[in-house]
């Protein structure tokens, strides 16, 4: 079953602050393993995660990111 | 065409100048003795849909006039000495953001809270920036009311012209005096030519940003500076304004600006009358200093006396620009006590003389 | 499978510019930049705006915001303001200001430009330190707080206590509306965006002065991770600057 939501995090944006990893309700975002070129860690964005509960396109992680480096689509 | 002669005082015929040459927005907080310009603007900006704020200080008022210049219009504040201390940031944010703007500096007594009284100790204040930084303002100093007419008309051209704050300076005593006034054609703000770096929101264009800061690593504030140097050296070359009275066949040259230069001009009128070859150097604007004009008069039959309202100003530029081609001497008197052109005849003749009773030579 | 169409329902606003910010991890700048820039999409006003930034973190603010702006001197944005709203009384003006610059050097800017009941919405950021200059006390910082300037914490004897600007200046008559919201949650950003709104209403509709206060993150200075700060508001700030409706006339509902 296709998510309710997805997004789209522009790595060379992010200053790695995790305020989106930490308001996330369904923990579709996870610390990734490269850091960006100005040595910040963005997040990474979990498509398919294991326990099925995927995102839902609340956007509080757009809402919290300082830097709008989050782009949230939500499913028509 | 030209108005009707009216019988007005400096300080109304300033801001009446001002509203005649399309100003119509003034910020400025009471101080004497100008209180009768902001009191005048009061009246007389809403006749013409102008806007007036007394500002809560003379800091406050000069930012006003900030927003109001990027705003694109043209706008004035006035004040005295102390008060003109207070818009020194503001000056300088003026001249490095290059915005147009009209200052005037009703000098008064210094330093200090000083005295009321005429006086004519700012010079070092308006002519080598009150502020920071490497900039310099035109300044226009006007001798009476009639000149201040015209000059702040010049102000605001000046202004407009270079993009810079220009500072127009008279003093308590042609703030307060009443003479006959023939102001110059007005100018309909509407008819000024548009000006195509203001604020006015970005419909149809990408946004504009004003700002002097520059912090880049790429030498981004020093290119700045350069290149108001080059304006300053284009206001050094066409902008000095001067009046030589007497001054071809003296054997004894005055310099004087302002209130000061009004009673030299009656001293050397004087002592012409008694057969003395006294004459008048009177510089207008102070910035750009009229040096090649001053220098042009000066020689060894010639002696240089200045004479100004303060312990001693513009004699250096004096110095500056007759350098030893003449003998320097220098008459002044501080602190708003006004000499008389007797006192100033006596100078004059001490010069002439070389005896030293009034005045002291100046020496390199 | 199905295919699912998506919309994108969360994109930068166009009041600013798609270029990365000089600030901090996790600084509330670049929240409230983003909240006032969704604001003025969202009522059609940006080509209309002239904003004045303050001298402090966000003096950078004109390579950020997507409209006019002009600097100010250290805080007199306010008057710059009030410059050019009597100038141009049809555009929105707008400040945005930080501790220092409204409520230290710019106390007599901004209480008479609210006095006055300009038509003029500021936003004012308070993070109770300097940024900036690297971490002195500010007019807000807390009794107590450590800063570079106040050895031992901020004392009430050799410092005074933090002063309440927003309060202060609602007892003005031509201020209609004062809010103080903080950015460290989703529910905080979310009530700050809508008090945004409303400052920006209040001008539009020639009501007076308006005043919202963002309670904001500053981890650089305060030495703490983005979440340290967050939590810090918390249980902090909001003793000194309670969060909430400080003054409103407008009538607006919410």
């Amino acid at each position: 079953m296709a998510a309710k939501g997805y997004i789209e995090i522009d790595r060379e944006l992010c200053k790695g602050c995790h305020l989106c990893m930490d308001v996330c309700p369904r923990s579709v975002l996870t610390a990734s393993e490269e850091l960006n070129s100005k040595g910040y860690r963005p997040p990474q964005f979990i498509e398919n995660p294991p326990d099925g509960k995927g995102c839902t396109a609340c956007t509080m992680c757009a809402i919290v990111c300082p830097d709008v480096a989050i782009e949230v689509y939500r499913a028509q | 065409m030209p108005s009707e002669k009216m019988l007005m005082r400096g300080s109304d015929t300033l801001a009446e100048a001002a509203v005649r040459a399309g100003c119509r927005y003034f910020f400025g907080y009471p101080i004497t003795p100008q209180n009768e310009l902001p009191e005048y603007m009061s009246r007389r900006l809403p006749e013409v849909g102008g806007t007036f704020i007394q500002a809560e200080s003379e800091l406050a008022a000069i930012n006003m006039v900030l927003g109001a210049s990027a705003a694109g219009a043209r706008v004035l504040t006035s004040s005295s000495s102390p008060g003109v201390s207070l818009k020194q940031e503001g000056i300088s944010y003026l001249a490095g953001q290059e915005l147009p703007a009209v200052i005037a500096n009703m000098m008064r007594g210094g330093p200090g809270l000083g005295n009321i009284a005429a006086s004519a100790a700012d010079y070092f204040q308006a002519t080598r920036g009150g502020a920071h930084g490497d900039y310099r303002t035109p300044v226009l100093a006007a001798a009476g009311c009639q000149d201040l007419a015209e000059l702040t008309f010049d102000a605001f051209d000046l202004a407009d012209k270079y993009r810079t704050p220009v500072l127009l300076l008279g003093d308590g005593l042609i703030g307060q005096v009443m003479e006959p006034v023939i102001f110059p054609d007005p100018i309909d703000p509407a008819d000024l030519p548009p000006k195509d770096y203001i604020l006015d929101g970005c419909a149809g264009r990408e946004p504009r940003a004003i700002y002097s800061m520059l912090l880049g690593q790429q030498g981004e504030l020093y290119h700045h500076n350069m290149k108001l140097q080059e304006k300053y050296q284009e206001i050094a070359e066409k902008e000095q304004r001067w009046e030589e009275y007497q001054a071809e066949d003296a054997e004894v040259i005055v310099v004087a600006y302002g209130t000061a230069s009004r009673i030299a001009m009656a001293a050397v009128d004087q002592l012409r009358a008694d057969g003395v070859k006294a004459g008048l150097f009177r510089p207008i604007s102070l910035y750009p200093y009229p040096k090649q004009a001053l220098r042009d008069l000066a020689g060894d039959k010639v002696k240089v006396a200045v004479f100004e309202l303060s312990a001693g100003q513009m004699v250096e530029d004096v110095m500056l620009s007759v350098g030893e081609r003449s003998e320097i001497y220098f008459y002044g008197v501080p602190g708003g006590v006004i000499p008389t052109p007797a006192d100033v005849e006596a100078f004059l003749l001490s010069v002439l003389k070389g005896d030293g009773s009034v005045g002291r030579r100046v020496v390199l | 499978m199905s295919q699912v169409a998506y919309e994108k329902i969360f994109t930068r606003p166009e009041s600013l510019k798609p270029v990365p910010t000089h600030y901090c991890p996790g600084c509330g700048h670049s929240v409230a930049h983003r909240l006032v820039a969704e604001c003025l999409d969202e009522m059609g006003l940006r080509e209309r705006t002239i904003g004045v930034p303050p001298v402090g973190c966000a003096v950078l603010a004109y390579n950020y915001f997507n409209f006019d702006m002009v600097e100010a001197p250290h805080g007199r944005a306010l008057a710059v303001a009030t410059g050019i709203k009597r100038v141009e009384p049809d555009k929105f003006v707008l400040t945005y200001q930080g501790d220092g610059d409204l409520a230290a050097i710019g106390t007599a800017e901004t209480i008479h430009a609210a006095n006055r009941g300009e038509l003029i919405s500021c936003i004012f950021i308070n993070n109770a330190i300097y940024g900036m200059t690297g971490g002195q006390m500010a007019p807000t910082s807390l009794l107590g707080e450590a800063t570079t300037t106040t050895p031992g914490g901020r004392d009430p004897q050799r410092d005074g206590r933090p002063i309440d600007i927003s309060r202060m200046i609602a007892i003005c008559d031509g201020v209609v509306y004062v809010e103080r919201c903080a950015l460290n949650s989703v529910k905080g950003i979310r009530k700050a965006k809508k008090a945004i709104r409303k400052s920006f209403q209040a001008q539009l509709d020639g009501l007076g002065f308006s005043l919202v206060e963002l309670l904001s993150p500053c981890p650089t200075n305060m030495k703490m991770t983005p979440q340290q700060a967050w939590e810090w508001i918390d249980d902090q700030m909001m003793e000194t600057y309670p969060p909430g409706v400080i003054k409103d006339t407008t009538g607006y509902e919410d």
